[in-house]
Parts: structure tokens; C-alpha cells; sequence
């Protein structure tokens, strides 16, 4: 049961992935790209870390598209608007995504070797274990994280005033 | 026994469904009457006693209406828009606790569809891509108007739910649990959480007002800017979606402020005369849902009570003054936890 929904999710994944690129209407490519993220989000849930969804769907589908749609729709692109970009740049582009690609591949090749680290914790995707490791374990990097995300919303408001007195 | 779990939990969805809508509906009509009450009017009074009947006759009226779905707009995208804003509004009674278990033959029975461990975040969840519906409808109608209202409504949408995250914040610290179910039954007798957290109810309250699109937050439909806003090109049932989807909003905003602040299904005393589990569990079923017609009663008489804002006083009130006062509410639950060590 679990396999075919893993199936599933992954082949709904991976096609509005895909779909995202393809598209020619940038607000249609958001919305496959929301479905991505609830593709993904459908994962962690097999994980048994649901924490991790939720935040998952709140931040990237709820908070995150929502700009980005909103942004799109009030520049209302269109194939009239659509900048052509030259050769060079296209072919560039497909080069450097390609190598991408391989970097990829070679990250993934050795895959098979992790071991599941926790196969006996069934419940370590849970809100109150993921505090505890995250209060206890790894207090520093997690403060750190915080200071880095309150620099970059001060950074955030600050380009966003029209003058500096 | 496994088929008997789903069977049960089949039963709930049903229910809760059902209830959910029956009453959404009713709201329409109960709107009808408060307003009538409040501007001294007698309101519906012809279909059936009493006007019992006007919400059937304003489904049957929706549905009989022409369906127009504009021929430049994109058609899946259209449609979409009133489903999702639909769906959205229905999902969140899944994580809702009506009532304390109910014990039948030694097998205990919770009245909640589920209590997952992240029941507040899966709300949270819910609400934000409650966004989609309308701004999908509005992009997809082709309508300036449209679009206008859409983006308007979603950008008050994404307001209110930073600071409504945030005074949640400060409930969870106090409760100690994302659960719904374990946070309505902390509230057993007088240890209601708008107690300890009144400036987080007050914040929740209007921003949840804010969210269902309720006056005096209104803004996204206003006929002379905006024709009808966001859904100024629909007709029919898919404009009747839109609209209910406020209602089944309203109920279910009604229910997770009871259970959130005003106990649940708890109340205070009772437990001193009623001793068995099953009565007590009844009697949870009414109280909650006395709780939650307060709530509607008190979404309704805002309504009927209050002007609109102006949409800059909207956005200045949302981001100037509400995410401080909740900031300083999260800051206060701190040093409450930190000196009385609750």
C-alpha cells in the first residue's frame, strides 16, 4: 500500500515538475509547482514526519507561491511581453543546467549505500522528538539559523524603504 | 475490527460534514434574521414557517440560475477557483474535537475525525492554501475587476495570518501541545485558555474575522471600486460556493475559537452532577455547540454593528499594529511561564 502511494506521489512529483518547465503560462507553472510541493509534502507523511509537512505546506504552498502568483498575475506576462532571449544565453543555459544534472547524478550514486539511521525510531519525525533534538542536540546551529532569518528580514524591510533618513 | 474503524471513522466524516453544511446553510438564514432583528425589520417570513425553508429556495434558485462561464477565461482554472475555496473551507472539521469519547462495550469512541499530533499547524496549513480558491478565480475570469479583488482579498488573507500565527504562538506555549484534542481537554473546569491569554483571544478573534472576509474586513467585495470583486464573473452554483464557502468559514472559525479559548466542549461544574462518561459526552456535543452558535451570533451582530475599514486602515492595522501587540503577547506569555513556572 505505502509502495503505490509512494509510486504515485513520486510520478505526480516528477510530471508537474516537468510541467512546471513546460508550460508556457507562467501562473500555470506555479500552479504545477504547487502541486509539486504537495507531492513532496505527501512524502514526508510516509516518512511519519508530519511536523515537517505541515511546516512544508504552510511555508512553500501557503506563504511562498502565494507571492510569487501574486507577483505574476500583477504583471500579467504574456507572449507579446516575453523577452527573446539570445542564443548564446539559451545555449549557455542548457549547458550549465546540464552539468547540473550530472552533479546531481553523481550525488545520488551513492544512495544505496546509507543505512536508515533510525529504522527502529518510527516516531522520530514527530513535533515533540524533533524539539527535543533541536533544543538539546543542535542548539547552536538552530540559534544560528534563527539570527541568520532575522538578518534577512531587517535586510528585507530595510531594501523595501523608499529613502533612508 | 479494522473495517469497524473505518466504518466509524466513515460515520464521523459524514456526520461532521453534514452538520458542517446544515448549518452553513442555516447561517444564511439566521444572518437574514439577526440583521432583520438588529434594523428592526421582520426578515424572511414566506417560505415556510417562520422562513424555515429560504436557505432550500435560495439552493434551488442558485441552481436553476444560468451557468456562464466566459469564453476568453481558462475553464479548469475556473472552475477550480470555487472547488478550492470550497474544499478548503470543509477540510478543517477533521482535526476539530466535538466532545469528550463516547464508550460503548468497553471501546472508547473520541468524537474527532483525527487528532494528529500537529492539529493546529494542519489548520494553519488548510487556511493558507484557502488563498488559492480566490485568487485562482479571480485570475482565471480574465476581469480586471476580478483580478483587483482577488489580489485584494489575498493580500488581506496573508496579513491577518502572520499575525494570527503568531498569537498562536503564544496559546501553544501556554498549552504545551499542537494537539486539539489534548488542548481542549487541558480546559476542564475553569482553566479556559482566554484566561491566560486575553490579548492572544482578542488578536485570534479579528484576525479570524479578517480571514473569512467577514465585516468590518469585508474589503474584497465593495460595488463601487469593484463591481464584485473576486467573483464578478460568476454565476450560479459556482458564485453560490464562493458564498457558502463564508458561511462554512464562519462555523468552522466559530469552532476552533471555542475550542481553542472557550474550552470545547468543557464546562465548568458540570462534572459534579453528571458522572457517567456517555451523558457527559452528550452534554459536551451541546455545550460545544452552544459555544460555537455564540460565535456565529457574534460574527453576525459585528457585522450588523460595525462600518468597514478603509483598505489602508486594513493593511495599517493588520501589519502596524496587530503583529506588535502579538509580538509583545508572545514576550508577556514568556515571562508569565518564566515567573509563575506554569
Amino acid at each position: 500500500m505505502t509502495l503505490y502511494i509512494f509510486y504515485f506521489l513520486s510520478f505526480l512529483a516528477i510530471l508537474s515538475a516537468f510541467m512546471v518547465v513546460f508550460s508556457k503560462n507562467p501562473v500555470h507553472s506555479v500552479l504545477y509547482l504547487i502541486v509539486t510541493f504537495f507531492a513532496i509534502a505527501g512524502h514526508y507523511i510516509l516518512l511519519n514526519a508530519q511536523f515537517l509537512a505541515a511546516v512544508h505546506i504552510i511555508v512553500y504552498a501557503g506563504a511562498i507561491m502565494v507571492l510569487f502568483l501574486y507577483v505574476i498575475m500583477m504583471l500579467n506576462l504574456n507572449k507579446e511581453t516575453e523577452p527573446h532571449k539570445s542564443t548564446y544565453l539559451k545555449l549557455a543555459a542548457t549547458v550549465s543546467g546540464g552539468i547540473f544534472m550530472v552533479v546531481l547524478i553523481g550525488s545520488l550514486k551513492g544512495v544505496e549505500k546509507i543505512e536508515n539511521l533510525n529504522a527502529a525510531n518510527q516516531s522520530a519525525g514527530l513535533i515533540k522528538n524533533l524539539g527535543h533534538v533541536l533544543y538539546n542536540d543542535y542548539m547552536l546551529p538552530f540559534e544560528m539559523a534563527s539570527i541568520l532569518f532575522l538578518t534577512a528580514m531587517v535586510g528585507a524591510v530595510l531594501l523595501g524603504k523608499n529613502e533612508l533618513k | 475490527m479494522v473495517s469497524g474503524f473505518i466504518i466509524y471513522k466513515a460515520i464521523m466524516v459524514v456526520v461532521v460534514f453534514l452538520i458542517g453544511l446544515g448549518i452553513a446553510a442555516y447561517s444564511t438564514y439566521a444572518e437574514r434574521k439577526v440583521a432583520a432583528f438588529i434594523q428592526d425589520r421582520i426578515g424572511p417570513n414566506n417560505a415556510g414557517p417562520y422562513g424555515l425553508l429560504q436557505p432550500i429556495a435560495d439552493g434551488v434558485k442558485m441552481f436553476m440560475k444560468e451557468e456562464i462561464i466566459p469564453d476568453v477565461s481558462n475553464k479548469f482554472l475556473f472552475i477550480l477557483g470555487p472547488s478550492l475555496a470550497m474544499l478548503t473551507a470543509c477540510m478543517t472539521g477533521a482535526v476539530i474535537p466535538w466532545s469528550s469519547p463516547i464508550v460503548i462495550n468497553g471501546v472508547s469512541y473520541p468524537l474527532q475525525i483525527t487528532d494528529v499530533n500537529i492539529g493546529i499547524l494542519y489548520i494553519f496549513g488548510v487556511v493558507s492554501i484557502g488563498v488559492y480558491g480566490i485568487m485562482i478565480g479571480g485570475w482565471a475570469s480574465n476581469n480586471k475587476y476580478s483580478l483587483l479583488g482577488a489580489l485584494r482579498a489575498s493580500a488581506q488573507m496573508i496579513s491577518y495570518e502572520i499575525a494570527m500565527g503568531l498569537s498562536i504562538i503564544a496559546l501553544v506555549m501556554t498549552t504545551g501541545t499542537l494537539s486539539l484534542g489534548e488542548i481542549a481537554a487541558q480546559q476542564a473546569g475553569w482553566h479556559w485558555n482566554v484566561l491566560y491569554q486575553p490579548l492572544g483571544f482578542l488578536i485570534f478573534i479579528t484576525c479570524a474575522f479578517a480571514e473569512c472576509n467577514r465585516t468590518p474586513f469585508d474589503l474584497p467585495e465593495c460595488e463601487t471600486e469593484l463591481v464584485g470583486g473576486y467573483h464578478t464573473e460568476y454565476s450560479s452554483m459556482k458564485l453560490g460556493f464562493y458564498l457558502f464557502a463564508e458561511y462554512v468559514n464562519m462555523f468552522i472559525s466559530s469552532a476552533i475559537i471555542a475550542t481553542l479559548y472557550f474550552g470545547g466542549y468543557n464546562m465548568p461544574l458540570v462534572g459534579r452532577f453528571v458522572t457517567d462518561p456517555n451523558i457527559l459526552s452528550i452534554l459536551g456535543v451541546v455545550f460545544m455547540f452552544a459555544k460555537v452558535f455564540f460565535f456565529i451570533f457574534f460574527f453576525m451582530w459585528i457585522r450588523w454593528t460595525i462600518p468597514r475599514f478603509r483598505y489602508d486602515q486594513l493593511m495599517h492595522l493588520g501589519w502596524r499594529i496587530f503583529i506588535p501587540l502579538s509580538i509583545l503577547n508572545i514576550l508577556l506569555t514568556g515571562l508569565g511561564i518564566l515567573v509563575f513556572n506554569k
